[in-house]
This record gives structure tokens, sequence and C-alpha cells, in this order.
């Protein structure tokens, strides 16, 4: 079975900008992954590689087997692609926009899918009205039926929650794991971290052009983040050297430790009771994607 | 093919939604040119003989009409989609570029035609004609809107602003257009004139349009169609060219 994703050697500059600087990487078919990075990392070049809107200088791509290049026709019919921007055409109906995306894709009587992607993004309602008249989060769902009308088996969402309200993005996310769990490749791309935990089976992070890191999540969080210990002290104590190098933060009486086993809390209390130290407040911290991104970053 | 139809479609769906700007309005444009440039020539001015000047500046009235408009089509549709981003919804689907090609020239054409006989229709109270040779009107109407919408194509795709866009209209199009003998005959020009005249290809698409309603023309129509022709398939390569690199489109 042919990988969802292959990307080999890719590589794309825009003048003096390196934007991929060699990029290997494959996702499964069926997988939930995610492409994280801050801004200019390269994600977007990216997956507009992989759709065909830029062309790399070198490399190839494939989806579901077919080169974007030189099977375009096959590897665009397999790739639906929310795009970052919030666009629409300012003509049409969201329903005409939807029949006309279809047509675009060859389907000429796609009315019930149509039907179905409207009834699931919550759009029945708008699903006449002008693509002007709809709010921001709207947009974006009605960017993501567009990207579906073709029933792609790889869908690339590039950062689909930005601007979307709490309520809407759970309902999105309700709607992709849907897809996801029917057998759809997603391909994630956020700024949301705690979304990309939650979410993707695996990740790869990128920065300047390069992956920087690529595990399942599990494995990232594992490897780079470490649970932690919140104290509140009822005044600041000076801890002794071994305890002030297990601490990732003092200010004054707020204490922070990183800790792998709970066995070592217990450890850690005693330490700072031993110092003089009167614990008024304490909280644990489970690890997040934040520090391992935080961390892959900074050591890279 | 699917894909093509339906870019075909949604390009011509774009024009007829706004039908007031993009039919009525260069309708009524041409009308006015029609019944003052008519009313102050008529009596002063006889291009050829046996045909009067109001009969004579129809013609040059519709197809001019012709060539703005398609030019006008597919150069806005085209720079509205970049600027709003929406040219992605196009550019992700298989469509070739062959087809994209297609589909935005015939789309323009047409409402080029639109236009044209808008005008035709309405001037009919104010002339009236035997055409002549029909064919040649057919002709000029599809390889001159042709001609115009790849222009059109390429200046969608070239240009970054509006007034880019402007400035290509106004510049270029515009000059060409009212430079071709839609409002006089070249033999009534200085000789100088009459030879820069030849090196205008819109004066050739003017003048094998008019053949077509009254037989006459400055020059032979063998001569405009094969000039037209010529100039439309270098445009059409040039085009053609630029859609396969993704120039301006596909980065």
């Amino acid at each position: 079975m042919s990988p969802a994703i292959r990307i080999a050697g890719v590589t794309k500059r825009f003048r003096s900008l390196q934007a991929l600087a060699g990029v290997d990487l494959e996702i499964a078919q069926g997988e939930f992954f995610g492409l994280l990075g801050p801004n200019g990392a390269g994600k977007t070049t990216l997956i507009s590689s992989l759709a065909g809107l830029a062309r790399p200088d070198s490399g190839t791509l494939e989806v579901m087997g077919h080169d974007v290049v030189r099977d375009y026709r096959a590897a665009r019919m397999a790739l639906g692609v929310v795009p970052q921007e919030l666009v629409f055409d300012p003509f049409f109906t969201v329903r005409e926009m939807l029949v006309l995306q279809s047509g675009y894709f060859g389907l000429k009587k796609n009315d019930a899918w149509i039907d179905e992607i409207l009834h699931h993004l919550d759009l029945t309602s708008k699903a006449n009205a002008n693509m002007r008249m709809l709010s921001g989060g709207m947009k974006r769902r009605a960017l993501v039926a567009q990207a579906l009308v073709h029933r792609p088996p790889v869908i690339v969402l590039d950062e689909p929650t930005a601007g979307v309200d709490v309520e809407l993005r759970q309902g999105l996310w309700h709607f992709i794991r849907k897809l996801n769990r029917d057998g759809h490749t997603i391909v994630l791309t956020t700024h949301y971290l705690e979304e990309a935990e939650t979410l993707c089976g695996r990740i790869a992070m990128l920065k300047a052009g390069r992956i920087v890191a690529l595990d399942t999540t599990a494995n990232l969080l594992q490897r780079f983040a470490s649970h932690a210990l919140k104290v509140k002290l009822a005044a600041p104590v000076v801890l002794p050297a071994e305890l002030a190098a297990k601490a990732t933060r003092q200010e004054g009486a707020e204490l922070e430790f990183g800790f792998d086993r709970f066995d070592e809390v217990a450890e850690l209390l005693a330490g700072i009771k031993s110092a003089g130290g009167t614990i008024v407040d304490m909280a644990l911290g489970t690890p997040d994607m934040e520090q391992v991104f935080v961390g892959i970053m900074n050591q890279n | 093919m699917q894909g093509f139809n339906t870019l075909l479609y949604k390009e011509c769906l774009r024009f007829w939604k706004v039908g007031f700007q993009t039919v009525l309005s260069p309708v009524l444009t041409a009308v006015l040119y029609l019944l003052i440039f008519g009313h102050v020539l008529e009596d002063h001015v006889q291009p050829y003989p046996g045909v009067n000047y109001t009969a004579f500046l129809v013609p040059g009235l519709v197809m001019m009409t012709v060539l703005q408009n398609a030019f006008a089509n597919s150069s806005s549709s085209l720079i509205q989609s970049k600027i709003t981003g929406n040219i992605v919804f196009v550019l992700l689907p298989p469509i070739s570029y062959r087809e994209f090609y297609a589909a935005y020239v015939i789309a323009a054409v047409l409402r080029g035609a639109m236009c044209g006989l808008g005008v035709l229709l309405v001037s009919l109270p104010f002339v009236s004609f035997n055409l002549a040779e029909p064919a040649w009107i057919v002709a000029f109407t599809l390889l001159g809107g042709a001609f115009l919408a790849s222009l059109g194509v390429i200046a969608g795709i070239w240009a970054d602003k509006f007034d880019q866009l402007a400035a290509f209209q106004n510049f270029l199009i515009m000059p060409l257009t009212m430079l071709s003998g839609v409002f006089y005959s070249i033999h009534s020009l200085p000789a100088f004139w009459q030879g820069v005249s030849h090196f205008n290809p819109f004066f050739f698409m003017i003048d094998g349009f008019r053949y077509g309603f009254f037989g006459v023309s400055d020059v032979s129509p063998w001569t405009s169609i094969g000039v037209v022709t010529v100039c439309f398939v270098v445009l059409a390569v040039i085009t053609l060219q630029m859609l396969a690199r993704g120039y301006k489109l596909r980065a």
C-alpha cells in the first residue's frame, strides 16, 4: 500500500529565503498527522508544493502514489486542501460554490454528498446565502466543505481553526475525527499545540525549512516534556544547591520543578520543607506539546 | 473535460450575475457614441460610396465593444481572483493549463459577442443593413475576441494591482481601439498615419469586421484575417507558455 503522502528531498527557495531545505517525509494512509512549526518554518510552502500551488526547486512529492507534477490529475483528485487564508468568491452562494467545486473535480451529480457535508458542518441553513454574508467561522467551515466535495482520501488543513470560536472548533474537530475514522488521512498544521497533541497520532516539527523532529505524539511528549510541580510558599527561601538545580523556575515565593516519575514529588516536597519553606499552594502540571515545541525549537 | 466545462460555466455565470455592469453598461456607452457622433457627423462624412456615416459607425462600435469587453472579462476575473485569493479554487483541481486558458478565453469571447450583439440590436432603429458577408462578421468576432481575451489573461496574470490593470487598459487597449478606424476610414488620414495604422492589429479587426457588413473595406479582408490570425496565435502561444510555467499563479 503506497503512503498517503511521500515527500523526498524537497527544496524550495524564494530569492534569498530557503523556504524548504531538503524535506523527507512519509505519512501513512489513515494517519492523523500534525505539521508544526513557527511562522516562516515552511509549513505552507510544503503544503503548497503538495497541492501544486508552488513548484519545488528539487525533490519529489506524491499523494497516494501519484506524483504531483507528472501525474497531477490523479494527485489532485486524491487531495483536499483547506487553505490558511479565509478566501471566498463573492459572486456565489455556498451551494453554488460547492457545485462548481464538484464540477472542477469532474463530478456532475454531487448533491447528496454536498447536502451531507453541509449538514455535518452545520451550514445547511446557509446553503443559499452568498459567501459574503457568512461570519468568519462559517466561511472557514465553507472552505472545509469545499475541500471535501470530491471525497479526497487525503485532507490537508492549514490552520483551520484560526479565528474560530470554541464551539465551532469542537464541531469541526468532531467532523474531522469522523472523517479520519472513516479512513481519510488528515494532515493538520496549527499554532494551537494542544489541538495537535489531542488529535494527532504523529507529529513533524519544521524549522527553517527542515524537519527537526518527527515521532509519535506520545514519544515526543515522553522524550521532550516532563511533569511539573508548581508550589507557592508563604515566603521566599534559599534552596540548597541540589534542589535549586532541579527548579525550572523560581520567582520569589513561587517555584516550579520538572520531574519524570511521581515518586520524585515526595523528595522535592521534603527538600522544600527542610529548606524552611512553608507550602501554601501546590499544583501538578502534565507534560504538554508546548513544552515539547519550545524545547525542540530552542535545541535547533 | 468536466473541469473545463464547469470553469467555462462559472466564468459565464460570473459576468451574467452582474449583467448590468458587464453587458448593459457597455451597450449603453456604445449607443451614446452612436447617437452623438452620428448626429454630429452624419451630414459631413461619407466614408464609403453609398454608405452613410451612422451605418459606417455601427460595425466599428460593435467590434470595439466586442474587443473591449472580451479583454475586460478575462482580465478582471483573473485579477479579482488573484487579489481576493479565491484563484486557489481553480488552481487546486485537476484542470490543465490548456483547459484553464480555453475556459477564460471562450467565456470572454461570449461576453464580448453578447455586448456586441446588444449594440447591434439597439442600433437597428437608427440604421438598416444588408449583411454582405456574414461569415466574415463571425470570423472577426471570434478571432478578434479571442485575441483580446488572451491579452486579458496576460494582463490579469501579470498585474498585481487594479491600477496596473487600469494602466494596461487605458494606455494600450483604449488608444489602440480608438485609433483603429472605429470612427473613421483610414483613407481620410494623411499617408503617414495611414501607414502607422497598418501596425495596429485592432485596425485589421475593425476593418475586416466592417467588410462583413458592407462588402467594402480599407484593406482586403484576407489580409485582415491573416494579420488577426497571426496576432492571435502569437498571443495564444505566449499566454499558454505563461500558464504552463505557472507565471505569477504557481509560486
